[in-house]
């Protein structure tokens, strides 16, 4: 896990070791200094000449401006190296999800790809930052102040041997004890916050009923839970300051007078005064990095939940592969599958598709009905290769669309997914998609064909109109022709359209039918609808059914053969879209 | 997006350039003593007790020293022992004691900031179920989540750490500085000029390091915002050989957030090595001074009126370290303080807005009716339910809830200045059937908005059964209007819990009966835990169809006589919308109804079919007559236009 990390490290190793190293240079001045401290206060004491005096202030002070340099320079390659980091994994990551297949955006959702891409990176980053400021410090303070400790207080010393494993255990206990603990309301905490998201998103259901006092009974109970558990676990952390000042406390009292009496009955020859105050201060110092190593044992359990995510991104391999030497042109617009099943993952045990056999001419228009499951998108995204086959092959032009370059493939079958978007830009931006270098008559002549020319000649801005994020400006007929607008600017040689035209009035859909009938008669094109109006007058209707195909015929055949499709028909001419009269 | 709750290091907190909003912090003082009038002035003594006993031991310490310095020489420790020891065993105690006291304040202040947070937490709530419509609908509800996560998190760090951390440093400052007083003015003069120093470059660095924090913090956004767009946009992406572009984009966008995070934690990380380091200076020009003094034999100048001595300058070198130490605790905390009220000030934003106000007292009633009509109220649930309307006099009258709905000349507008309907009169009699159809925007959501009071009417008046809606108690209103909105929202909770959602008191039977009634009941008894399946986010496991036929159910066990539908535009397949045809016109059957039609077979089968446009009606009529009428109604039903 840590190895998939570690690579996207690059070419900020240099200043995560230029960290260590100028931190390891800080840690041993900052643990010389009591030492030369003892000297200047002995110095004092002792009544020493003022030159004397003023000769170790000055090292002292150069001592300092040392460490201050050794800290700075540390602080800013720590920075650099910890937020360079973070760039280059959001930026592989983002690489890597950028080369996934719809199978696997399926199994991530989106939204928990964008939490990968934000929080957790931010974990990350601040992890490594805290890993290689401490991680080196703390251990290096801890070894530097044992020894200093032992060479200068001798037998003093000894009382760290009661002081550290005490210390260590309580804070190893206390962080056992109260990350399980956290980790379990965190969990709580995110469902209360859920459920107030719930009741804020159906304020109008909740007032519409007066279900207020209930709302309001029903948090009450959730928020006491959470306080209770909250409070224990935030109880068990508030022990951590005890332990740590009794240790302290404890190493002050038993070097004070374990310290005098050897002074004392020595004469000061084995232990001298200035040794005693060295010792209190090496004391705080191995104390304190022990607090700091407990901190970064905490801190790294609670990333491992982040690294672990992000690690799954980085290392999930693209279900789809190109092949060796593809082909790079796509001669005509004709389709054919042939025994083709398909199921969206391995360990599903459904097939999606079964035993699918069509044959479609370049330029026919197909198309397809059927119920919601009916696999009626499992189908057509069999053609851009949105998804591999499970069995059989799907053929476009005559070749297996595996063998081809999937871009090359995909420039020439134009999907417009059922679920679209536009992106936050202009109309023109956001047109463009299709085709970068389109020109502005290009781009007025697809939106003319996609009935979207009038709605954008409307808008004060016409097609420099910004869209906000989400196409939350425009309505959802006008976001469908855009849509459909944006896929035509491809000039694709098959256009797929899955159910983008349901928010379109029936007058408009029959404009835009018309408008492909009689532009883009080369293109094969595929209908998906719930309206029997929108694919009456195709070529060939495929009535889709459990993931099979139930009938295939032109309207009037399929209003004598299929009872599907009667049925459909009926409901709905009935149902008032009597367009007759 | 879910929000991330595990607690951040404060290594790196942004030093946002706000000032200390005193009015706040005020505020939060007064909750928590109000909330914890005991324990937490117990909380602050210890604090104060275990801040005053940490300072104190310095000086006995000292004194232990100064001891040993004396009898070293004479090597005489059994003799020494009566002096030293009795001073080290004070000092155990008062550590004993020190520690006692903490123990007590970090457990209290546990408790009390959990408690706090949770009742705060539920104040927020319970105000926030009290205020109106036009609330939710004018904020953005991740800005209402920010209130319940990251401002309440800054609250708990406030309560919990920075206030007792400040207090404690500040004790400990101003019980050091007095005692350094003690013994040397001139001494104690050259530490001030020294803190003076820290203060003044934690403050330019801290500026620095605010700015960069400020652009990190809008690079994120910009960095969060694009993401969020690409990752739901992800397969448009891929349909758009776009990888590459995309990729692009987002290169530029990550590495200026990388620039300005780089600088932002750069003047972060250099504070620490700085201030502590201007602290070891200090220390041996506090040494030095001290040494000076010594040597020329200058006149030292204290309270104690002690002479400038070795005794003296010793324990003033450690006092140094601890006042220097604890100011810098102070400016750490400084930061989190700042940030922490700006948190409260919001959330007391949240808790300040106005409550949705009720001036009714008409209420809804259980009666039975006599044969003569007379009216008497019913404690039990009857089936027929009267409004109870006392009078100045003190009289009661009763009227029956039949579902006469009026509006009369109303007007209405979001604000004051822009009024959106105008002058809209509807009549509806008891069992009518009222839609409304037209483009978005004509108005059609705001007139349903005013029959049930989501919005108060700018002008004119609407009357339910002959009374003006002012004058009915709001959620008694609500209750004798059922709704069935165009989006769904399901609660986190069993099929069956939020059925019964519609009426608390309805039996299990009861919810199957509105189930079967509304066609709910064949896919719920197909699910695998048939009404006992828990749904969650939103019932995200069911269709959209589905879920529809589970509010029509909600609706159904509620058995309002006035219902307000909002027919869905999304487009499900044909055989699940015939079902939830179906169930809408049983839900509609004997009650007065006003529907905001999509489908042309709902806007036949109407009474009166009221069409909008630009907040006014411009047709009324029947099918019929309207269609012979060759107007507006007629266009949109031959399909000109897109029936939104």
């Amino acid at each position: 896990m840590i190895k998939t990390l570690v690579k996207s490290i690059r070419e900020y190793k240099l200043p995560s070791i230029l960290t260590l190293i100028f931190i390891a240079g800080e840690v041993v001045i900052e643990v010389l200094i009591p030492f030369i401290t003892a000297d200047l206060v002995n110095n004092i004491k002792a009544g020493a000449p003022i030159e004397a005096v003023v000769k170790t202030g000055l090292i002292l002070i150069l001592m300092a401006v040392l460490s201050l340099s050794c800290g700075g320079i540390a602080g800013v390659t720590c920075a650099n190296a910890s937020t360079g980091f973070a760039k280059n994994l959001r930026h592989d990551m983002f690489k890597k999800i950028q080369g996934y297949s719809f199978g696997n955006i399926d199994k991530f959702s989106s939204t928990s790809l964008v939490t990968r891409l934000t929080t957790d990176i931010t974990n990350v980053q601040m992890s490594y930052m805290m890993l290689i400021r401490t991680a080196i410090r703390s251990p290096l303070m801890f070894v530097f102040s044992i020894v200093m400790a032992y060479v200068m207080g001798g037998a003093l010393a000894t009382s760290f041997v009661v002081v550290v494993p005490v210390l260590l255990f309580g804070l190893l206990f206390v962080s056992r004890k109260a990350m399980p603990a956290f980790r379990r309301v965190f969990k709580k905490y995110d469902r209360l916050n859920e459920s107030i998201e719930e009741n804020v998103r159906a304020t109008r259901v909740v007032k519409g009923f007066s279900r207020e006092e209930y709302e309001k009974q029903k948090f009450a109970d959730a928020a006491d839970d959470i306080t209770f558990d909250f409070t224990k676990a935030e109880r068990i952390v508030a022990l951590n300051a005890p332990i740590m000042q009794f240790c302290m406390y404890f190493n002050m009292v038993f070097i004070l007078l374990i310290g005098s009496k050897l002074v004392i009955s020595s004469g000061g020859s084995t232990v001298d005064v200035g040794q005693i105050s060295a010792m209190l201060t090496y004391g705080v110092q191995i104390l304190m990095s022990l607090m700091m190593l407990s901190m970064i044992y905490v801190m790294l359990t609670m990333s491992a939940e982040s690294i672990k995510r992000i690690c799954e991104v980085l290392n999930e391999e693209s279900t789809l592969k190109n092949c060796e030497n593809p082909v790079t042109a796509v001669v005509d617009g004709s389709v054919s599958f042939e025994n083709v099943s398909f199921k969206y993952s391995e360990t599903a045990k459904r097939f999606a598709l079964e035993g699918i056999n069509l044959e479609i001419r370049s330029g026919m228009t197909v198309g397809i009905i059927g119920g919601t499951g009916s696999s009626k998108s499992s189908l057509v995204q069999l053609i851009p290769r949105l998804y591999d086959v499970t069995e059989g092959s799907v053929k476009v032009g005559g070749v297996d669309v595996r063998e081809y370059d999937i871009n090359v493939l995909r420039d020439s079958v134009a999907m417009v997914l059922q679920k679209n978007q536009l992106f936050s830009g202009t109309i023109k931006e956001n047109l463009r998609w299709g085709n970068e270098n389109a020109t502005d008559e290009e781009i007025a002549e697809v939106c003319r064909l996609a009935q979207a020319d009038e709605f954008i000649a409307t808008f004060p801005e016409g097609y420099d109109t910004y869209i906000e994020q989400g196409g939350t400006n425009v309505s959802g007929g006008q976001k469908q022709r855009l849509c459909i607008a944006r896929a035509l600017l491809k000039k694709p040689k098959i256009l797929i359209l899955d159910d983008s035209t349901s928010a379109v009035d029936t007058k408009t859909d029959a404009f835009i039918r018309m408008g492909f009938k009689k532009f883009i008669p080369e293109t094969t094109k595929f209908i998906i609808a719930q309206r029997v109006a929108s694919v009456e007058d195709a070529d060939m209707i495929i009535v889709m059914e459990n993931g099979k195909i139930a009938d295939l015929g032109t309207h009037s055949e399929l209003l004598q053969t299929s009872e599907i499709y009667r049925e459909v028909y009926e409901q709905q001419t009935t149902g008032g879209a009597e367009n007759e009269d | 997006m879910k929000t991330n709750n595990m607690p951040r290091p404060n290594g790196a907190q942004p030093p946002m350039k706000r000032k200390l909003n005193f009015g706040a912090l005020k505020r939060v003082l007064k909750m928590l003593f109000s909330y914890y009038p005991v324990l937490l002035p117990v909380a602050i003594a210890c604090i104060i007790f275990s801040a005053i006993a940490s300072a104190i031991p310095a000086i006995f310490n000292q004194q232990v020293i100064a001891a040993i310095e004396e009898w070293y020489i004479s090597r005489d420790w059994a003799a020494a022992r009566s002096e030293i020891v009795p001073k080290i065993v004070v000092l155990a105690v008062l550590y004993a004691i020190s520690l006692m006291a903490v123990i007590a304040h970090t457990q209290l202040m546990a408790i009390i900031t959990q408690g706090f947070l949770g009742k705060m937490r539920k104040t927020m709530f319970n105000g926030m179920q009290n205020l109106p419509v036009r609330f939710f609908d004018t904020h953005k509800h991740g800005d209402i989540m920010s209130y319940y996560t990251n401002d309440i998190d800054t609250l708990r760090q406030l309560v919990s750490q920075s206030i007792p951390a400040l207090l404690q440093a500040g004790i400990i400052v101003t019980s050091v500085f007095f005692i350094m007083l003690w013994y040397s003015i001139w001494m104690t003069l050259v530490v001030i000029a020294g803190v003076f120093l820290m203060l003044f470059v934690s403050k330019k660095i801290g500026g620095g390091s605010a700015k960069y924090f400020i652009r990190q913090q809008k690079a994120i956004g910009k960095t969060e915002g694009f993401i969020q767009e690409m990752m739901s946009g992800q397969k448009v992406v891929k349909v758009f050989c776009h990888e590459a572009k995309a990729q692009e984009d987002f290169d530029r966008i990550n590495n200026e957030l990388f620039q300005d995070s780089r600088r932002a934690n750069a003047y972060a990380n250099c504070l620490g090595p700085i201030i502590m380091n201007i602290g070891n200076v200090l220390y041996v020009i506090i040494a030095m001074v001290g040494g000076l003094f010594l040597l020329s034999g200058a006149k030292n100048f204290s309270i104690s009126g002690m002479a400038f001595e070795i005794s003296i300058i010793i324990p003033f070198l450690n006092m140094t370290k601890q006042f220097t130490g604890n100011v810098s605790q102070v400016t750490q905390q400084i930061n989190s303080i700042v940030m922490g009220l700006a948190g409260a000030e919001r959330v007391f934003a949240l808790m300040d807005e106005t409550a949705e106000t009720d001036e009714g007292y008409v209420t809804l009633v259980n009666a039975t009716e006599d044969e003569n009509g007379n009216i008497t109220e019913d404690e039990n649930r009857t089936g027929i339910w009267a409004w109870k309307h006392p009078h100045h006099d003190g009289t009661v009258t009763y009227t029956r809830l039949t579902g006469d709905v009026r509006l009369h000349d109303v007007d209405f507008g979001y604000t004051d200045e822009k009024i959106v309907l105008h002058n809209i009169d509807i009549y509806a009699e008891p069992g009518q059937k009222i839609a409304f159809v037209g483009a978005t925007g004509a108005g059609k959501t705001t007139i349903t908005n005013l029959i049930n009071r989501f919005y108060d009417i700018a002008d004119g008046k609407i009357r339910y059964d002959g009374i003006n809606i002012n004058k009915i108690k709001k959620s008694d209103l609500r209750r004798s209007l059922g709704i069935v909105l165009q989006e769904t929202n399901l609660f986190t909770g069993t099929v069956m819990d939020n059925i019964r959602y519609g009426r608390l008191d309805a039996t299990d039977e009861e919810c199957i009966t509105a189930a079967k009634l509304s066609g709910a009941d064949d896919f719920i008894t197909r699910l695998p835990d048939g009404y006992e399946t828990q749904l969650t986010n939103n019932g995200a496991n069911l269709s959209q169809g589905q879920r529809q036929l589970i509010a029509i159910a909600r609706a159904a066990v509620a058995d309002p006589p006035v219902m307000i539908l909002d027919e869905a535009t999304s487009s499900i397949d044909t055989r699940t919308e015939a079902i939830v045809q179906r169930g809408m016109d049983r839900l509609m059957q004997g009650r007065t109804v006003f529907v905001i039609a999509h489908r042309l077979s709902t806007v036949k089968n109407s009474d009166v079919i009221m069409v909008l446009e630009k907040g006014r009606i411009i047709e009324r009529g029947s099918h019929e007559a309207l269609i012979a009428q060759k107007g507006k109604y007629y266009q949109l039903y031959t399909g000109a236009f897109e029936l939104e």
